[in-house]
């Protein structure tokens, strides 16, 4: 069967979607739910996902080990289930940010009218 | 991906399904307390979260090894649809099981006859060491113990060289007196070998010295036992070592045993003691060629190089050792033209049953190529039959590649447990083969199952697999977009298909054919074999036994001959024995006993340094003929008179009269002798020629022959010359019985208690074993023909029942509209025997072709022997006429009426 990416995979550039979601657990332990609004929000609905695309992401980080999760209760007391960071995950979000900004910043030289 | 969470696939699956399940409840809430009403906020909630099951899909996905995903899926696909097809998987699983197994039967064999090296650290470096004589015409001149001293001393490709010869030794001191089976040995041959002692330790160059024989025996006072004779004599008495026994009237001491695996080349049988030859250099002369050798190269050292290293030596060998008196001296042997001989000591070993064994090997492989093609066969229809189904599942998406890889992943399960099946009965057969093996086939011992003939058997799996699965997968790559409806009457393709089929089957009906004809040749050739005269009679009813005199106990030829004379007396009085007689070897006893001598015939001028031409020669006693059952062609027999007046008289054969006089009357009153005419006279009169007989076996020519009495004067250096060791032939309906036996045995006991009596054969056994190759490949052949011959019968039959069950519409009308069933049956039989006329022709020539291969295994009969021919064809056409005249009637009982409504 021919495979299908997800249309988030396709849509955003590598990795950016994983690094959403780590920037998002920095905070905190979060459940599917949060974190897909706090995306959602985080990026001034300039991404607009279906949040169900988030879990394979959630799926796919888990089996690296940058995060980990457990089974929890939500805020109104429903059985939810929570990511966490993982101390490799913490060191991968530092350094994807790293180069995520190294590369803005060229992008931005390249595209700024030179002003020297 | 990770194994662990490929096989927990289902687990994660059920957690994301909740996980999922609560993001949906979390939304549906908020959206409610948005103000949504509670079916619209569940809907928007299903709206943002997007399709649950893609979602799972995809996460499921992520978990998968892709390739074994598959490859799963096809197995258990393969193995539902074997299921649901018991008859069809059974008959491919048989069959492959059968050709599977035959031939990883007959690679066993192979592989431990042929392949597998010696058992004897770096055997590759194990030569024997042979030399020809083309001046004398002698395809084989064994070493002498001269050639031995120089080869050793100025050799430089030898790590160890040694001489040995094998016999007999009178053991006493331990019970009963027993004969044994010996193993002489220079001090460097166990070396050579590179074995260990289990006990003890093994001989040195020290234990040899020559002033250490005893009693003029030529051996060292010192034995190595082996692990058997050990366990049986000693009970594996770990005290053994140092222990004294008496051989042959001498005392020797044991000084080591060897372990339980060890075997001496091919020696058969195997050997019991091993004593170390004990050589004498002083007074040594170069004659003497009665050893045989054996070699281990130094390290990188080829075969040429030994040849080149001998050759190179040979010259330094005549220089350094004085000549024997009567010979022309230097030059005698140098017209000999002396060649050496390196070969592996594999080959040695092995002999000549390789070519056998190949034969087989090629023989069970057509076999297999029957049997795939059967298979290729029988999965072509069955896949005919799924034909709707895979247009079915091409329109709703598979792939070419997804179709072809499962009908190739069916073919391979299919035959993975045939081969598994194969394994099993190759084991039974391999047991069967080491247990009925003939006496001629060596290395018997390293024959079994090991990996490396289990590894064989997968791998002829997979390609047996390939070469049926490859057509049916091919068929369907090429049938890519078929129609849905009306796929299973798409008539031209299967008239493509049908000649696929009719190819397969012209395939098998010339690899039968093949088949038959070597079989058929090996069937005239066992036939001519027993119509050969072997120059002796009624062999079952022949007894023979041993009995050797040795010369510390009776030291007078004359006393030999007569206690030899008194055990015949008693041994002719015993009840049912109808003659009696001795010799000094009887026929295919092999070579060693027989010596080869050249022999002068009186009138004849013998140049210095051109000997005659050599001759067999053997002692025999009166009535030897008679009881044997050779014939007198001409002449009288030697009698008890002659040899007590010591009366010069010989008998030659009647090859040899014809030879030399033009006819066996011509012979008689003519004068031969064994050694340069000089002046004392020693001609023997010719008063009797006998039959000839087939000494070597009964495929080999009868050598021709000198038969000396018993005991003579002026013979061989002595004064007067008796023979020690005898066979008893003795001529009864008893033979082989334990009565008669014991009789033997009481009866030269009588005489002399310590003699024993040993190899106690009849005749037939000598007889069978001569036999013993032919009949081996013969009933494999046999077997290998028929079941090419049923696989065969069963394509031909299973291509015109399908042509009748295809055409059934057809045949309806035809019969519809007034034709004879007769004469329907008539077109199917005719297309069976067009196909197998094919066959049979593609069959000749490659029968014409490839039994040049197994020319050295056919005796009385050409390759290319018509009536072995003719009767192929006249099987093949019967065989043919019937596998199709049973589809073919069932073609004619056609009902119209239910043929032409069934569609």
């Amino acid at each position: 069967m021919p495979r299908r990416e997800s249309p988030l995979q396709s849509e955003t550039p590598q990795g950016t979607l994983d690094m959403l979601v780590l920037r998002v657990l920095v905070m905190g332990p979060a459940h599917g739910h949060t974190i897909a609004h706090a995306i959602e929000r985080g990026s001034e609905d300039v991404l607009q996902i279906e949040h169900g695309s988030l879990y394979p992401a959630l799926h796919r980080l888990e089996n690296r080990g940058w995060i980990a999760s457990f089974w929890g209760t939500s805020d109104n007391n429903r059985k939810a289930k929570y990511y966490r960071l993982t101390p490799t995950g913490r060191k991968q979000l530092a350094a994807q940010t790293t180069r995520w900004d190294e590369i803005v910043r060229a992008i931005g030289r390249i595209l700024k009218p030179s002003t020297e | 991906m990770s194994w662990r969470r490929f096989f927990r696939r289902a687990f994660w699956d059920r957690d994301r399904a909740e996980e999922l399940r609560s993001y949906l409840e979390i939304e549906t809430e908020e959206n409610i307390a948005r103000g949504m009403s509670s079916d619209t906020a569940r809907r928007a909630a299903h709206l943002k979260l997007g399709n649950t099951v893609r979602i799972r899909e995809e996460i499921y996905r992520l978990n998968t090894i892709s390739p074994l995903e598959t490859f799963g899926r096809d197995l258990r696909l393969a193995l539902r649809g074997m299921r649901r097809h018991p008859g069809f998987t059974l008959a491919v699983v048989l069959t492959l099981a059968l050709g599977i197994g035959a031939n990883t039967a007959i690679f066993g064999v192979v592989d431990g006859v042929l392949i597998k090296p010696l058992s004897y650290p770096n055997a590759g470096e194990l030569v024997s060491i042979k030399q020809v004589a083309p001046g004398l015409n002698l395809s084989e001149l064994r070493m002498s113990a001269t050639q031995y001293f120089t080869y050793r001393d100025e050799g430089r490709v030898f790590q160890h060289i040694g001489l040995y010869g094998d016999g007999g030794t009178t053991i006493t001191g331990i019970g009963e007196p027993e004969q044994a089976r010996l193993l002489a040995v220079t001090y460097d041959v166990l070396q050579a070998l590179g074995v260990q002692p289990q006990l003890g330790r093994l001989f040195t160059e020290s234990d040899a010295t020559p002033g250490a024989t005893p009693g003029g025996r030529p051996f060292a006072p010192v034995v190595i036992l082996t692990h058997a004779y050990w366990q049986r004599r000693f009970g594996g008495d770990l005290s053994v070592i140092g222990r004294r026994l008496i051989a042959d009237s001498n005392p020797v001491e044991v000084i080591g045993v060897m372990p339980e695996g060890f075997r001496f080349l091919d020696m058969e049988p195997a050997a019991e003691v091993i004593s170390l030859i004990a050589l004498d250099r002083s007074g040594m002369r170069i004659g003497g060629f009665g050893y045989w050798s054996l070699a281990r190269l130094k390290p990188g050292v080829t075969i040429a190089d030994a040849n080149a290293d001998i050759s190179r030596m040979l010259p330094i060998w005549l220089e350094a050792w004085p000549t024997p008196p009567n010979t022309g001296g230097r030059q005698e042997y140098e017209k000999w033209k002396i060649t050496p001989v390196v070969q592996p000591l594999k080959d040695e070993v092995v002999g000549g049953v390789g070519d056998m064994l190949w034969v087989l090997m090629a023989t069970i492989g057509m076999v297999l190529l029957i049997a795939c093609a059967n298979v290729a066969n029988l999965m072509l229809v069955r896949s005919e039959s799924r034909r709707q189904e895979f247009a079915v599942r091409t329109a709703l998406g598979a792939r070419r590649g997804d179709i072809v890889r499962e009908v190739l992943v069916e073919s391979l399960v299919l035959s993975l447990v045939g081969g598994a099946l194969g394994v099993a009965l190759a084991s039974a057969g391999l047991t069967l083969v080491v247990a009925t093996a003939p006496t001629t086939l060596p290395r018997v011992e390293d024959i079994s199952l090991d990996p490396r003939v289990v590894a064989f058997a997968i791998l002829v799996s997979l390609l047996s697999s390939m070469l049926f699965g490859a057509l049916p997968a091919l068929k369907h790559a090429a049938q890519h977009g078929a129609p849905i409806v009306g796929a299973v009457r798409g008539a031209s393709s299967s008239r493509q298909r049908q000649r696929t089929r009719n190819a397969l089957v012209v395939v098998q009906v010339a690899l039968a054919l093949v088949l038959l004809v070597a079989s058929g040749l090996m069937i005239r050739t066992f036939a001519a074999l027993l119509h050969v005269e072997p120059g002796f009679a009624a062999a079952a009813d022949v007894q023979t036994a041993r009995v050797w005199v040795p010369p510390q106990q009776v030291a007078d030829p004359e006393r030999v001959t007569r206690l030899q004379h008194e055990i015949l007396d008693k041994v002719a009085a015993l009840p049912g024995v109808k003659a009696a007689a001795f010799a000094s070897a009887v026929p295919m006893e092999g070579p060693l006993r027989v010596a080869v001598t050249p022999i002068f015939v009186e009138g004849k001028d013998y140049a210095p340094g051109t000997p005659p031409p050599l001759r067999r020669t053997k002692m025999v006693s009166p009535g030897y003929f008679a009881a044997i059952g050779t014939r007198m062609i001409a002449g009288r027999d030697i009698t008890w008179s002659d040899i007590d007046g010591r009366v010069k008289v010989v008998l030659v054969s009647e090859n040899f009269a014809r030879e030399v006089w033009g006819s066996p009357a011509a012979a008689l009153g003519q004068h031969i002798r064994d050694s340069p005419p000089a002046s004392t006279d020693l001609w023997r009169e010719i008063v009797g020629v006998v039959e000839n007989v087939h000494e070597d076996a009964l495929y080999r020519p009868a050598p021709t022959f000198v038969y000396w009495p018993v005991m003579m004067e002026n013979f061989n250096g002595n004064a007067l010359s008796a023979t020690r060791a005898i066979n008893l032939v003795i001529r009864s309906d008893e033979a082989g019985g334990e009565r008669l036996l014991n009789g033997v045995r009481n009866a030269v006991w009588s005489v002399n208690s310590s003699m024993p009596v040993f190899l106690v054969r009849t005749m037939k056994d000598l007889y069978d074993e001569s036999m013993a190759r032919t009949s081996f490949a013969l009933i494999m052949l046999a077997i290998a023909a028929a079941m090419a011959l049923a696989l065969g019968v069963i394509g031909i039959y299973g291509v015109i029942a399908y042509v009748v069950a295809q055409r059934s519409r057809e045949i309806g009308i035809r019969l519809a509209l007034g034709a004879a069933p007769a004469q329907l049956k008539r077109m199917f039989v005719r297309q069976g025997l067009v196909l197998s006329a094919v066959g049979a022709g593609v069959g000749l020539v490659t029968a014409i072709a490839l039994t040049r291969w197994m020319s050295s295994l056919l005796f009385g009969v050409e390759r290319l022997d018509p009536p072995t021919y003719a009767a192929v064809l006249g099987v093949l056409a019967m065989a043919a006429a019937m596998a199709s005249y049973v589809p073919a009637r069932r073609a004619a009982a056609v009902d119209p009426v239910q043929t032409l409504t069934a569609e």
